[in-house]
């Protein structure tokens, strides 16, 4: 146990912190515009998961760092 | 009889998990289980040692277990594959397996490959399709017990990503011919002393793509199987039996939520192509 490893745990949990505003807000807003527009729920439900799967695309590029400092120490 | 043998095997269980946990650190035989090995496990039963071949040009080519769990999955997808086509030959009207079948693969073509590539989709249907249900055969595989998932592994996702990468340049070389697609990678109207920045911006965009899609399908089929082990192995940790529920309540949950992903995971590695592969062949838009 060093200083490696806190930094690992502090790092996946701003990372997830980032993770978890971005599909929140992206969610927010899908959902607010499916209740505006009930009949485009489908293109809207599409382009919602493209843009979550690259903010968690983001989210992972920190995480996996945060894996390798934890197995290097 | 049988109680005291499943009693007997509880004990075997508990006692190899506590011992590795003890004697490997916090997390040896976490990573053990999740990572690519030479042994195929069934403990508490004992493990299969994969024959090892001799090593050529300096490269190790003995299967592993990710290697044969690929083969697995392999195999499998092409005798359902086989038989789904086999029973278009009896009637065109599709039976109850290949119904179910036909369900997928006309969501792949209609619902990912037409709205994201347009015409000349039929193209790249074939290989959107492979990709599909390769990795989706692969993640729903890796949760059955006594298997290991060969989709957390990062070289497979990243030879996948790198077909994606290949599918991309050749669909848009083959459409815009050679030198108007690389002039076509850089926006219209943008002024030449920008050129110098702007290029290697778009060359590095390039090379981002597929390995984001490596990445992200490694991380989260890594993510989901590490979870439950850690939970798991919170009984051992805290070396109290009242943690179990807790636990295992917890475990069934995230492994509930595997299944979901395992699915999108499929979808959205097939979207992303489906969309690459589409900007690429219509670049003007």
């Amino acid at each position: 146990m060093d200083l490696a490893h806190l930094a690992a745990g502090i790092g996946a949990g701003l990372t997830v912190i980032g993770g978890g505003l971005g599909i929140g807000k992206l969610a927010s807003s899908a959902m607010e515009a499916t209740g505006r527009q009930p009949e485009a729920t489908g293109a809207i439900r599409t382009s919602m998961i493209i843009a979550a799967a690259l903010i968690e695309g983001i989210s992972f590029f920190g995480l996996v760092i945060c894996i390798l400092l934890a197995l290097k120490a | 009889m049988t109680g005291i043998a499943v009693l007997d095997t509880l004990k075997v269980v508990t006692d190899t998990l506590s011992h590795t946990a003890a004697k490997s650190g916090d997390s040896g035989w976490i990573m053990h289980h999740v990572m690519d090995g030479k042994t195929i496990d069934f403990a508490p039963f004992g493990e299969f040692h994969v024959p090892q071949l001799p090593i050529i040009f300096g490269i190790d080519i003995t299967p592993t277990k990710h290697v044969f769990f690929m083969w697995l999955a392999a195999i499998i997808l092409i005798a359902v594959m086989t038989f789904v086509a086999r029973s278009y030959k009896k009637s065109l009207i599709p039976k109850k397996f290949a119904n179910f079948f036909e369900i997928i693969i006309v969501f792949v073509r209609d619902e990912i490959a037409k709205p994201t590539i347009g015409n000349s989709y039929e193209k790249f249907t074939p290989y959107l399709l492979s990709v599909f249900f390769f990795i989706l055969f692969g993640n729903f595989l890796g949760l059955l017990p006594y298997s290991s998932t060969f989709t957390s592994n990062i070289g497979i996702t990243a030879t996948l990503a790198v077909f994606t990468f290949v599918m991309t340049q050749f669909g848009g070389i083959r459409q815009n011919g050679f030198f108007h697609y690389w002039k076509g990678l850089i926006p219209h109207g943008i002024p030449v002393w920008l050129l110098p920045l702007m290029i290697p911006v778009e060359f590095l965009g390039l090379l981002t793509k597929p390995f984001a899609l490596a990445i992200r399908l490694f991380a989260n089929m890594l993510a989901g199987h590490t979870v439950i082990l850690a939970l798991i192995g919170l009984i051992f940790f805290m070396k109290t039996i009242f943690v179990a529920p807790v636990s295992v309540g917890f475990a069934l949950f995230i492994y509930l939520l595997e299944i979901l992903v395992a699915l999108v995971q499929a979808y959205v590695f097939t979207m992303l192509s489906s969309l690459f592969i589409g900007m690429a062949v219509h670049q003007d838009h």
